[in-house]
């Protein structure tokens, strides 16, 4: 019984074409719509980086002028379980106001051909011109392995074309490939495999059509076999990757530290040399106070989010964050979720906002609503200004063990409870408001690849500027809003008291001041005070306001190069009182782990459920689950004399 | 005697086997065919994940993990058996 496919016109050529990218998950489609448009859109070794489709032009040197691409999430078939699958299919049979596209690239990675080939037969059966690009060709010659691309491509009757996507390897043949989609008529091996109806008949058309092919199949990846008897060891594998976190966390602290300095050096050099040379007009001041010292008490921070980011960007290239999901995937099913659920709350330990959206790879709506409503509980690098500079203040640098100190341990400490929390919450949801079954989990493992310095280097660069863009936006205009109810009303300078405390008391009577001890009845059994109070609701913009705030307050405060920290902590002799005691202080860090102070997350939720029911639910039970918390903590610090 | 890939891992049983059927028809057991899980393919265990569940598995060249309630669908047999 054959069906006839229904083949759309390859002639006369309308321009300009639209080229779709279609391949399972890992195969390396992004690394090659990168390689074709000259995109950097994210790429990364574990399933479900890509999530939407995104567009680019091919670039205009293979040949071909207005040829569009189109980069798919990775599927394993056309049927679609999950949100970014569905992206995919709706492209390829023609949704979101587009028609289908006029042709697809199949992705297919050459070390485990027979995985790959089904899902050209089903593209192949929507009647869509099909090319294929085989990567990894350098990992199948690494491991022994050997095929001729010429040869596939006379069984199958499509173009094929070998290419080393993240070197650049065959991209100017797929490039010309792809700039003339009217050329690939399907021949006779595609179009059969496409008429098979189960699985198993495509992976049995799949088999005929290798063994067809001379070809030498790959050796086993002997280093991919070889860590992970080390890394997913039950002992030593946990024993690697807490140490490896811990001296991490102690890293930022240690490492960071000199880098910090210097830029939060230039920073009072600048505000200074503002005051000393500008006329002393309120305009002056808010240069020099509001924006440069607000802002860039955030930006000193730059250092530490360039280390973070290089860990997360690495860990998630060479293949290790796959296997954390293998690893933890125990521990989500006693939550009632499963692996890629962590994988989405990984993502959200850089920010939330792609790791909402990474949910789209989970089939369940129930377990993705579950994910998006506690991956905000993440330890994203928002927080980590604010930590860094409490930590600093009040926890002391004193050793515990080795390289550890209590200021890396306190910092380790508040990723855990994070993760704790999201774990704990997830688990409640889904014994109650979101009960339901688990769909089955399958993740599968890429092999180890060690990450190409550039390419990380690239994406550290890519996560800077996107902090700097932040702190040149949203942080910038909450600073300068708070400059202004934090020096009016205006009142005249009373000439027997010094400078300092002039600014004291403009700073005492502002309106920001009056709304701070508005809201003491709330934050007074915690101990803080309205500077504490006005900096938690400027953070509501982004949590990074928190610290402009301070650096605002303190600006008039202390000796030349005395840092915040040095002035948060109290100077001791004569000088300001401490900010906080550290029981308020361990309060403090508590409530920003748990609290949902993130615009963008809030928008995020929004539209990724469509509506406003549980950005406001997310954001009520998280701001009383921290308020709660903060209050236990003060309670107990102060019981055990903090 | 055809066994589950569930009982497979519980015995870490490194040998080649071969994949007799997918048990069900619904959703999850068409979903396990379409990634390759299906009669006729090799497959082999190769390791439980450090907590024991879920376990890798070798299948068509790539490494695969599945938690045990997926992999009691799987019947194997020993390969050309
Ligand atoms: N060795 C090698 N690695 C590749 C090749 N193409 C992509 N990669 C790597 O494979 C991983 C997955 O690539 P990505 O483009 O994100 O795959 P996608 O999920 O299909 O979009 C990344 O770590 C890439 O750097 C290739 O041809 N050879
Ligand atoms: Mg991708």
């Amino acid at each position: 019984m054959t069906t006839l496919v229904r083949l759309r016109p390859t002639t006369p050529p309308r321009r300009p074409g639209r080229i779709a990218i279609l391949g399972a998950p890992n195969s390396g489609k992004t690394t090659l719509f990168n390689a074709l448009t000259g995109h950097r859109a994210k790429a990364g070794n574990y399933p479900g980086v890509t999530v939407d489709r995104r567009e680019g032009d091919l670039q205009r040197r293979f040949g071909a002028d207005g040829v569009r691409l189109v980069d798919l999430p990775g599927v394993y078939s056309l049927e679609p379980q999950s949100e970014d699958e569905t992206v995919a299919v709706r492209v390829l049979e023609g949704g979101f106001g587009e028609a289908p596209p006029d042709g697809v690239v199949g992705v297919v990675d050459a070390t485990t051909i027979e995985r790959g080939l089904p899902l050209l037969a089903e593209a192949a059966g929507l009647g869509l011109p099909v090319c294929v690009a085989l990567t990894m060709i350098d990992e199948l010659k690494a491991r022994h392995g050997e095929i001729d691309p010429k040869e596939l491509q006379d069984r199958l009757g499509v173009p094929v074309v070998g290419v080393v996507g993240n070197r650049g390897l065959g991209i100017d043949d797929l490039g010309a490939l792809v700039s003339s989609p009217w050329d690939w008529t399907p021949g006779p091996g595609l179009l059969h495999g496409a008429e098979a109806k189960t699985p198993e008949d495509r992976f049995g058309w799949a088999r005929e059509v290798l063994g067809a092919c001379r070809r030498q199949a790959p050796e086993p990846n002997r280093w991919t076999r070889r860590l992970d008897r080390f890394l997913l060891h039950p002992a030593i594998g946990s024993a690697v990757f807490l140490a490896f976190v811990a001296f991490f966390f102690q890293a930022i602290f240690t490492w960071a530290t000199p880098a910090m300095d210097f830029l939060s050096g230039l920073m009072d050099g600048l505000a200074d040399q503002i005051l000393a040379t500008l006329p002393d007009t309120a305009f002056t001041r808010l240069l020099a106070d509001g924006v440069i010292r607000g802002v860039g008490a955030v930006i000193v921070f730059l250092p530490q989010i360039v280390l973070l980011f290089t860990v997360i960007l690495f860990l998630e290239a060479c293949g290790y964050m796959a296997r954390a999901a293998f690893v933890v995937d125990r521990v989500m099913g006693w939550v009632g979720l499963e692996g890629r659920c962590f994988i989405a709350l990984l993502s959200s330990y850089a920010c939330a906002v792609p790791g909402i959206m990474a949910t789209r790879t989970i089939p369940s709506p129930r377990d993705r609503l579950t994910t998006i409503l506690v991956a905000p509980f993440a330890t994203c690098s928002a927080r980590l200004p604010v930590y860094i500079l409490l930590i600093a203040a009040f926890i002391p640098a004193d050793p515990v063990l080795g390289p550890f100190t209590w200021q890396g341990l306190t910092l380790t400490g508040l990723y855990f409870l994070g993760t704790g929390a999201a774990l704990l919450s997830a688990a409640v949801f889904k014994r109650g408001l979101l009960r339901g079954a688990t769909l089955p989990f399958y993740l599968e493992l890429p092999p180890y690849r060690l990450p190409r310095p550039s390419d990380i280097a690239l994406g550290v660069w890519d996560r800077a500027k996107l902090f700097l863009r932040r702190a040149g936006t949203i942080i910038l205009a909450a600073s300068v809003v708070l400059w202004f109810l934090l020096n009016l009303p205006r009142r005249p300078a009373d000439p027997q008291l010094s400078v300092t405390e002039n600014q004291r008391a403009v700073l005492e009577g502002s309106y920001a001041a009056s709304a701070g001890r508005l809201l003491e009845p709330v934050f007074a059994p915690m101990d803080f005070d309205w500077r504490i109070n006005v900096g938690l609701v400027a953070s509501q913009a982004a949590r990074e306001v928190m610290v402009a705030t301070l650096a605002q307050i303190y600006a008039h405060e202390g000796e030349d190069g005395e840092g915040l920290g040095v002035l948060l902590a109290g100077s001791g002799e004569g000088g300001a009182p401490p900010l906080l005691s550290r029981a308020s202080a361990l309060a403090l860090l508590v409530y920003f782990a748990f609290a949902m102070q993130c615009m963008s997350t809030l928008a995020v939720i929004r539209r990724e459920t469509g509506g406003w029911r549980w950005p406001v639910f997310t954001f009520a039970y998280m701001n009383g689950l921290a308020w709660l918390s903060a209050w236990l903590t003060f309670v107990l610090a102060s019981a055990a004399g903090a | 005697m055809d066994r589950t890939l569930a009982d497979v891992a519980d015995a870490s049983d490194g040998r080649l086997l071969e994949i007799a059927e997918v048990t069900g028809t619904d959703a999850d057991s068409r979903r396990l065919r379409e990634i390759g899980f299906c009669a006729g393919a090799p497959v082999r265990f190769i390791r439980r994940a450090p907590l024991g569940d879920p376990a890798m598995y070798e299948l068509r060249g790539a490494l695969m993990s599945l938690r045990r309630s997926e992999a009691r669908r799987i019947r194997v047999h020993r390969a050309g058996a």
